[in-house]
């Protein structure tokens, strides 16, 4: 590559690093943040080192064990019901030979993916609500009215539940794209040799895309401290806090609703570090058994 | 296919096709039941007769939306943004991707650059530091920042630098032999080339941009200012009766205008709904396009 040529690649280069460097990299000289008495009248730099106290004081508070308890929970959960439901979910469809059937079951299950959070919350706490079509139906039965959001105990699984709805065909679609790379001759041979449909199913489909499961798995690892802001954020209330207050919803209302600038900060960066490290383990893992790398 | 007639799995399709049907069902019933409500009587509606069927089929609901100076406010500012968002990511991906889809044999810097662009998509400052850097820049109150916000979306380069990588070597070579630069090759060769991924990752853009409402409720400090995700979540979330005690909420449940809210849920729906048919067959090979065949 001739000097010329570099130098104009180089300067395509800059508007994207120009906004790297204002919008990604100058807010993570922030996180000294988390080491200092954040003064704001005196600006990040003037303000008083204070080492590790916002860290002593994180792990002496009683919140910050129920929000990471509450965070791996939903999201381990979360990781477990996206990766069965879309896959039973494939291998179903998968069965059915009628291309216009599965091509308008498949433009149905991926929309909700596409909806945000704040207009499927919108909806569900009006479908859920005490006298919204649920209660009205479980009524029929006998059943008291409930306030599915604002039960400690219904509130975590009300938020998997949903969000496995929202999301299982979405996630489906790399199953299908795995799906359709089986090659047909081994179905046709079998069938010939006498396999009847389910042999079919257990021995030649289920083998071929077990080890898309087993990586996409791997991948998910990364996300267990991910519990979904967005969604939670818009479905809970202060009375679910003790089942439902998850890391990033508590950092919002620690740092942006009561200022406590450097002790959100530090469960803030608590959370990057270890998330970053989950990351790049599950990405070597990735890399070793599966050969899997994104560039 | 070689069809398998036995009993068994004739009862088996038959029960598969039904669970598939309800299963779909599930999926769409909540949106069809959010336009059943937009267009009922308020009286039914509160009274719990609407389920299926609009109950004294009114447009009420939309009329009062056509009054309502701040919904369309906030309607124009998300289509202002994202028109902005996905004008600027389409063409900051393209000049970001091509470079770095060269070998680090023959752009030196390209290998430190993916670690760093890795790194941002992987770590972040958190919430606070964000929101103090986007004060310090200006970016109170204004649409750039809902538009660059968010940074620079990693992904997305990644994305079209392996699309880039994977096409073949010599017409990028026989091109440079003719004497074509860098422009030349990237927007007369590269970029016709690369139509799937391109619209792959416009219409995440567009989504994403569409459907964000958290940014702007923290960047803007007027509701007037707030593009419409984040209205409605004002109107319908924020003040939402399921959210409070069981006799407060038979109260409120009366007061809400909930065949109001859902005609708004609805309306803002809408412009997906649209174009959701046309992008589908973009995105579900997008999503495979996602890695590298090792």
């Amino acid at each position: 590559m001739s000097e010329a040529f570099l130098n104009i690649i180089f300067l395509m280069l800059l508007p994207g690093l120009i906004w790297l460097a204002l919008y990604n990299l100058l807010p993570m000289y922030g996180v000294l943040m988390a080491f200092k008495d954040f003064n704001p009248g005196l600006g990040l730099f003037k303000s008083e080192w204070i080492g590790l106290d916002n860290f002593e004081y994180m792990f002496q508070l009683d919140d910050s064990k129920v929000i990471f308890k509450n965070t791996i929970v939903i999201a381990l959960f979360k990781m477990l019901g996206n990766l069965i439901v879309p896959f039973v979910f494939a291998l179903m469809l998968n069965e059915v030979k009628n291309r216009l059937f599965t091509r308008s079951v498949q433009t149905i299950v991926y929309l909700p993916h596409f909806l945000s959070w704040v207009i499927i919350a919108g909806i569900m706490l009006d479908i859920f609500s005490y006298s919204g079509p649920i209660n009205q139906v479980l009524s029929l039965f006998g059943a008291e009215p409930m306030l599915f959001f604002a039960n400690p105990t219904l509130f975590p699984w009300m938020v998997v539940f949903s969000d496995i709805w929202k999301e299982f065909g979405f996630a489906a679609i790399i199953f299908f794209a795995a799906l359709t790379s089986i090659n047909p001759e081994m179905y046709e041979a079998a069938a010939i040799d006498g396999a009847s449909q389910f042999k079919r199913l257990t021995r030649i489909t289920l083998p071929s895309i077990l080890p898309v499961a087993v990586l996409l798995g791997t991948l998910s690892l990364g996300n267990i401290l991910n519990a979904g802001f967005d969604q939670i954020f818009n479905l809970y209330n202060p009375t679910v806090y003790s089942t439902g207050d998850i890391i990033d919803t508590w950092v919002y209302r620690a740092g942006l609703i009561d200022m406590q600038y450097g002790l959100a900060t530090a469960v803030g960066l608590l959370k990057s570090v270890v998330g970053l490290v989950l990351i790049s383990v599950s990405y070597t893992l990735a890399y070793r058994f599966a050969n899997y790398r994104i560039f | 296919m070689v069809e398998d007639r036995s009993a068994v799995a004739r009862l088996f399709n038959g029960v598969n096709k039904v669970l598939l049907i309800v299963i779909t069902l599930l999926c769409i019933l909540p949106v069809w039941y959010t336009l059943v409500i937009s267009l009922s009587d308020r009286a039914a509606v509160a009274g719990g007769d609407v389920f299926f069927w609009p109950q004294g089929l009114t447009f009420n609901s939309y009329a009062t939306i056509i009054e309502d100076g701040q919904f369309f406010k906030s309607f124009f500012i998300s289509v202002e943004r994202v028109v902005l968002g996905a004008i600027i990511a389409f063409f900051v991906v393209l000049l970001m991707a091509y470079p770095l889809s060269k070998t680090a044999k023959e752009f030196k810097p390209r290998n430190i650059l993916m670690w760093l662009l890795i790194f941002c998509m992987l770590f972040s400052g958190g919430l606070v530091p964000w929101y103090m850097t986007m004060k310090s820049l200006g970016m109170i109150n204004n649409i750039w920042g809902l538009v660059l916000g968010g940074g620079l979306p990693v992904f997305n380069v990644i994305l079209v630098m392996n699309f880039f990588r994977n096409l073949p070597k010599e017409m990028e070579e026989s091109a440079l032999i003719d004497g074509a630069g860098p422009w030349r090759i990237l927007f007369g060769i590269f970029l016709p080339l690369s139509t799937p991924v391109m619209a792959t990752i416009l219409v995440f853009t567009i989504v994403g941009h569409w459907n964000e409402f958290f940014q702007a409720l923290v960047l803007m400090t007027k509701n007037e200012n707030y593009p419409l995700q984040s209205y409605i979540r004002q109107v319908t979330i924020v003040l939402n009766p399921a959210k409070i005690d069981a006799e407060s909420a038979k109260r409120l449940a009366t007061m809400s205008n909930q065949t109001l809210n859902a005609a708004k849920i609805f309306i803002s729906m809408l412009p997906l709904l649209m174009i959701y048919p046309f992008f589908q067959k973009y995105f579900v090979k997008g999503i495979t396009l996602g890695s590298v065949k090792g």
